[in-house]
């Protein structure tokens, strides 16, 4: 679909990447701009988000997390360097943890996507949750959604065997030990410093100490 | 982001067909690399083609008895395939060095050899970067050089190639096959596949206009200790300054190819005969001819001693 087959009160919103600045300063019906150049792409998208089916007609430039944070008022997942560099957007896609700040929502058709909501919820948290806050695992808990995907993921990963950086052996199975949870953890930064808390949340959800 | 229009592929050939049909068109895979650029507006493309559903996602034998990758093929899936850990560490531990885990999970075989260089000015875009801008100067040249390129390197460019896994692939004499736009395939071998800058900095490897990548393959195993050591300013989740990556053999002969110096994963050949006399022998083979700046020349020092390490771990 493309520009002129969406509604007119929308042609004023969608230019260039000014989007919600145009909202105040363009008349809703008529762009002032040449149409070439700030034609937005519109695509539709169906996937699952912990475990609903959802359907969205996105501009083809929403990340995934734009359109579970915009689209789907999923605010649990963080936006924070949005450069895949610190791993607050961490989701986990069909079993697996990715930064959905990297990867566009029109790329996921037909995906299973769980998000920090659809671990656990206050009444019924996931046991990494409830060890986050056994064990203190934040302070301001803004990177903490992500760390708690990436954890959970973590763990599944090393049962899986996959190895790491800090692996003696290559062919062996990998152990749940503190230093392969650290390396391991390494995309996802917390300002506040609450590592060794998150390690120790970690080797307590997979019955080892740290 | 500047708007663009999306479609997903079918086959190898519609996807190169379509790329070169339609202007600014880019592929995209796991998307890690493009989209950071294009939030900065480094990459401009019009039109994006997603490649993700071609199904050239597996890891194959060879009749040649090594392994044929598919361009598919996940950071993470590629390191811990048992053959690779096998047959291929370098392989593995190249990979499981770079990036993060969440990263290595999203990124492709493909995508990660066309990965862009992290110099600070092509990523700052009121710099001038003869890569970004061709023709707009180079404003790492006198700046500050520290993390880029010291041989390979010439006046309109000295940025590197940040690949790790690209440095094994050239220890292990990969091969890259891909498919034009009018349906032909062709095979690359890794060490002509990333150009030197010249004068053309903007043009990075040997891929023509809609060529897609298919696979990257491996030849039979060589065997020997397979060592990859990465040096940075953090321990984890960093790229390299210098990395070494080794193969070496019981009678002392090997291979050496290093990453985090060059335009390109950096190996020439001729140097490895001097591996029985040592890391400094084959170390100054290496980087004959190397044009370091004064804020990088310690890599110079850092190649030869990394190299020293990697060496004494191999022999054991
Ligand atoms: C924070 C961060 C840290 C990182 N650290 C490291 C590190 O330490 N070491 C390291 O090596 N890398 C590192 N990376 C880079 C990462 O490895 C790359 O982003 C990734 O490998 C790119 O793969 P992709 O599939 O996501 O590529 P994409 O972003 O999808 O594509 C990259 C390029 O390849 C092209 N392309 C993709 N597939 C094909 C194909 N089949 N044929 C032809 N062209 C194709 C695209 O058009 C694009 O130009 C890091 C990245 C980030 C964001
Ligand atoms: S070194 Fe290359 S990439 Fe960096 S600013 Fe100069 S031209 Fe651009």
């Amino acid at each position: 679909m493309d520009f002129d087959e969406f509604t007119p009160s929308r042609r004023g919103v969608i230019v260039g990447g000014a989007v919600t600045v145009a909202v105040t300063t363009v008349p809703a019906v008529e762009a002032q701009v040449p149409r070439k150049q700030t034609m937005a792409h519109i695509e539709k998208v169906a996937f699952e988000v912990n475990g609903k089916r959802r359907e969205l007609a996105l501009d083809t430039r929403t990340t995934l997390l734009d359109a579970l944070r915009e689209h789907l008022d999923l605010t649990g997942t963080k936006k924070g360097c949005d450069h895949g560099q610190c791993g607050a957007c961490t989701v986990i896609v069909d079993g697996r943890r990715i930064n959905s700040c990297l990867t566009l929502a029109v790329m996921h058709e037909g995906d299973s996507i769980t998000t920090i909501e659809g671990l656990g919820t206050p009444e019924k948290l996931h046991p990494m949750q409830a060890a986050f806050i056994r064990h203190d695992g934040y302070q301001c808990g803004y990177c903490t959604p992500g760390q708690i995907c990436s954890a959970v993921s973590v763990l599944d990963e090393i049962r899986r065997g996959i190895p790491s950086h800090v692996s003696a052996s290559l062919t062996d199975q990998p152990q749940i030990t503190n230093f392969e949870m650290r390396e391991r953890m390494s995309g996802n930064i917390c300002r506040c410093g609450a590592y060794s808390n998150i390690a120790e949340a970690m080797a307590d959800v997979a019955g080892e100490k740290a | 982001m500047k708007a663009f229009s999306y479609e997903r592929a079918r086959t190898p050939a519609a996807a190169a067909a379509a790329a070169e049909r339609t202007p600014g068109a880019k592929f995209i895979a796991g998307g890690t690399n493009l989209l950071d650029l294009m939030k900065l507006q480094i990459e401009t493309p019009q039109h994006l083609i997603d490649v993700n559903g071609l199904g050239i996602d597996k890891i194959e034998p060879t009749p040649e008895g090594g392994l044929r990758i598919g361009a598919l093929v996940r950071n993470t899936d590629l390191a811990a395939d048992m053959r690779i850990r096998r047959d291929y560490g370098l392989l593995s531990r190249a990979l499981l060095a770079g990036a993060s885990g969440q990263l290595r999970n999203k990124a492709t075989t493909a995508g990660n050899l066309l990965q862009r260089t992290r110099c600070p000015y092509f990523y700052d875009t009121n710099q001038a970067c003869n890569k970004r801008k061709p023709g707009s100067g180079c404003a790492a040249i006198g700046g500050f050089s520290r993390s880029l390129g010291v041989i390979g390197v010439s006046d309109a460019c000295i940025a590197t190639q940040p690949s790790d896994m690209a440095v094994a692939m050239r220890a292990l004499d990969a091969t890259v096959e891909t498919v034009r736009p009018d349906g032909t395939a062709r095979a690359i071998p890794i060490a002509d596949f990333h150009r030197l800058p010249g004068a053309t900095p903007h043009i990075e490897t040997a891929l023509g206009k809609g060529e897609l990548i298919t696979a990257v393959t491996l030849p039979k195993p060589v065997g020997g200790t397979h060592v990859y050591h990465k040096v940075r300013d953090r321990a984890s989740y960093a790229f390299a300054l210098v990395s070494v990556g080794v193969i070496v053999q019981k009678d002392g002969s090997g291979r050496v190819a290093v990453g985090g110096i060059a335009p390109k994963p950096w190996r020439v050949e001729a140097s490895e005969a001097d591996l029985p006399r040592g890391a400094k022998a084959v170390a100054a083979g290496l980087l004959a001819g190397a044009k370091p700046t004064h804020d990088n020349q310690f890599k110079l020092t850092l190649v030869e001693r990394t190299l020293g390490a990697v060496l004494a771990e191999a022999r054991g």
